[in-house]
């Protein structure tokens, strides 16, 4: 047996994969990482499928050792560095980590999610399911809780075998208003609030959390009040409540709730926007389903490509050579949280 | 009945609206969409939401053709009939006022009646599930009598236990767990909606009914070491 164990970890590092998935009718949210990308990435280093549950850090990094290695891991999203015994791992790398060494997460430096996942997986009971860990449902995670100080994580015999690898991928680039689709409640706003909600940039304000993102910006008016009987809620609404401001509803949302929602982020955005820090401006565009499900499969299929761009690593990599490729900028760039206009 | 809106909710969901009020009419017709869409299984669907007066169904954009979806929707809404029927119905038992329900004497001096007429009042009635949902396992229920219907306090208590058998303005409900509440407390139950060591994890549905069982205080204790062990303690009775 394997176990990656934690020295230190920040208060919300915690399991995270798809989602728990069919219980949102019995008021239990979702939850799952706000990065699906930055996961896909992470996992597709390791030879894991995109979605298998990787240890997400929010904000802050960590430090963490293992037992019976050596542990095949990657660490993917928001331009965290990450350090054995000191050492850097170049970045869209894998890397083995041996007893007795120190494994360094660093914190997040160009947004906010990362994930660390190791090869085959995480041999953690699933809940409901999931792996992911819910915060108010007291679910997944390690037994209901998010990680901390002590904590084993068993990990299973695969995560022994291979060689480092390294992903040769071009990484979309994360410019643009976010997308989103008017509706459900866009017939409550007034037109002119509708011209504001689209043509302003917000604020992402420091209450910004798993839940959900509080904006700041201009006030949005109701055209027939703020009170609705509470309907269901999915990733990506925004939810505007009687202060006019707008709050884009994340992956730990409650699962009904009685405000309007002016609009919807769309599927392809959401991770984009999960990254934005707070104090970074977002501007919103409206577009029709027909744009929104083809990016949609365009990062469905950007996903599904990562195996394919799997290589053994060259011992030769040094970071000039990544950066002559553009590869660590171009990861900085994509998983980043700037707001790019 | 009017025909229902389809709202888009972005790329990945939609919410098929009956109506804009809680009417159990309206919930029925929630319900019984609900049941034909679980059924049918249209590809690429994620799960379904029903809530008190909208169904939100998320899928899978990629997988879902949203023109089929929407095709099988506008079929199935066309002759739909509410989905009254309970399935199932629970049976509660509750022990009332003093430490249990700390504001059973108050919510009787505001309606002018004694505790005891309070209980009668609130155990008397039959309870719909309109929809769970705020937290897991959290039951939003109709059929409270508009006699004990108590507007909510002006204090709301930032933690209340799990089993707290509440109602707020004419909304009743029991805790899944702890959690903030401003409603008013008439009593506990060691039933627990919500119990993620348990199988089943979640005991109610949307569409079930409960009724409270009035319990001496003296029960307490044998009934929470078997809800403790696992059992429902809850009993579910013919309607």
């Amino acid at each position: 047996m394997i176990d990656l164990t934690v020295k230190s970890c920040g208060p919300m590092t915690a399991l995270q994969d798809r989602g728990r998935l069919g219980y949102q009718r019995f008021g239990v949210s979702p939850s799952g990482a706000m990065d699906p990308r930055a996961l896909a990435l992470a996992n597709a280093l390791v030879g894991n499928p995109p979605e298998t549950a990787a240890i997400e850090f929010v904000n802050l990094g960590g430090t963490f050792a293992c037992e019976g290695g050596p542990l095949r891991l990657a660490l993917a999203g928001a331009g965290a560095p990450l350090k054995i015994d000191g050492t850097p791992v170049p970045p869209l790398t894998s890397a083995l980590l041996q007893e007795g060494q120190v494994l360094e997460v660093g914190h997040p430096r160009s947004g906010t999610f990362a994930y660390l996942a190791v090869a085959g997986g995480y041999a953690v009971e699933p809940q409901l399911g999931s792996l992911s860990f819910h915060l108010r449902s007291r679910l997944g995670g390690l037994k209901g809780a998010p990680l901390q100080a002590e904590n084993r994580l068993p990990c299973r015999p695969e995560a022994q075998a291979g060689a480092p690898m390294q992903l040769s991928v071009d990484i979309p680039e994360d410019t643009g208003p976010i997308r989103v689709m008017l509706g459900p409640q866009d017939d409550y706003f007034t037109p002119e609030s509708i011209r504001l909600f689209l043509e302003s940039e917000f604020t992402i304000s420091s209450q910004a959390d798993r839940m959900g993102f509080q904006l700041t910006g201009p006030k949005l008016d109701h055209a027939k009040g703020f009170n609705i009987v509470s309907d269901g809620i999915v990733a990506g609404h925004i939810q505007v409540p009687g202060s006019g401001q707008p709050i884009v509803l994340m992956r730990d949302r409650q699962t009904a709730g009685g405000y309007p929602k002016i609009a919807t982020v769309i599927s392809a955005d959401l991770p984009r926007l999960a990254q934005l820090r707070p104090g970074a401006g977002v501007r919103f565009r409206a577009v029709e389903r027909e744009e929104a499900v083809a990016a949609a499969r365009q990062l469905r299929d950007w996903i599904a490509s990562l195996p394919s761009k799997l290589e053994p690593m060259h011992f030769s990599l040094t970071t000039e050579h990544l950066l002559s490729r553009n590869l660590i900028g171009g990861t900085v760039d994509a998983l980043s949280s700037a707001a790019h206009d | 009945m009017q025909t229902p809106k389809i709202l888009p909710c972005g790329d990945s969901a939609l919410t098929v609206e009956f109506g804009s009020v809680i009417d159990p009419d309206l919930n029925g017709m929630v319900l019984a969409l609900d049941e034909i869409v679980r059924a049918r299984a249209p590809a690429g669907l994620i799960e379904t939401v029903p809530t008190y007066r909208s169904l939100t169904i998320q899928f899978d954009p990629v997988e879902t053709d949203y023109d089929v979806l929407v095709g099988l929707l506008t079929e199935a809404t066309k002759d739909l009939a509410p989905r009254n029927s309970v399935g199932r119905r629970w049976r509660v038992p509750v022990v009332y006022g003093g430490e249990y329900g700390s504001d059973l004497e108050e919510v009787a001096g505001i309606h002018g009646l004694t505790p005891n007429q309070v209980i009668e009042i609130h155990s008397s009635a039959v309870y719909r599930i309109y929809m769970i949902g705020f937290l897991p396992g959290f039951t939003y229920l109709g059929g409270l009598d508009r006699r004990i219907a108590t507007s909510r306090r002006l204090h709301p208590r930032a933690k209340i236990p799990a089993g707290t058998i509440m109602i707020g303005g004419e909304q009743a409900g029991i805790a899944p767990m702890d959690m903030p509440s401003g409603w008013h407390n008439l009593g506990l139950t060691p039933v627990r909606p919500y119990a993620p060591e348990r199988d089943p994890v979640f005991l109610f549905a949307a569409g079930d009914e409960i009724v409270f069982e009035p319990v001496d205080a003296s029960r307490w204790d044998a009934m929470e070491k078997a809800a403790r062990a696992g059992e429902p303690v809850a009993e579910e009775i013919r309607p």
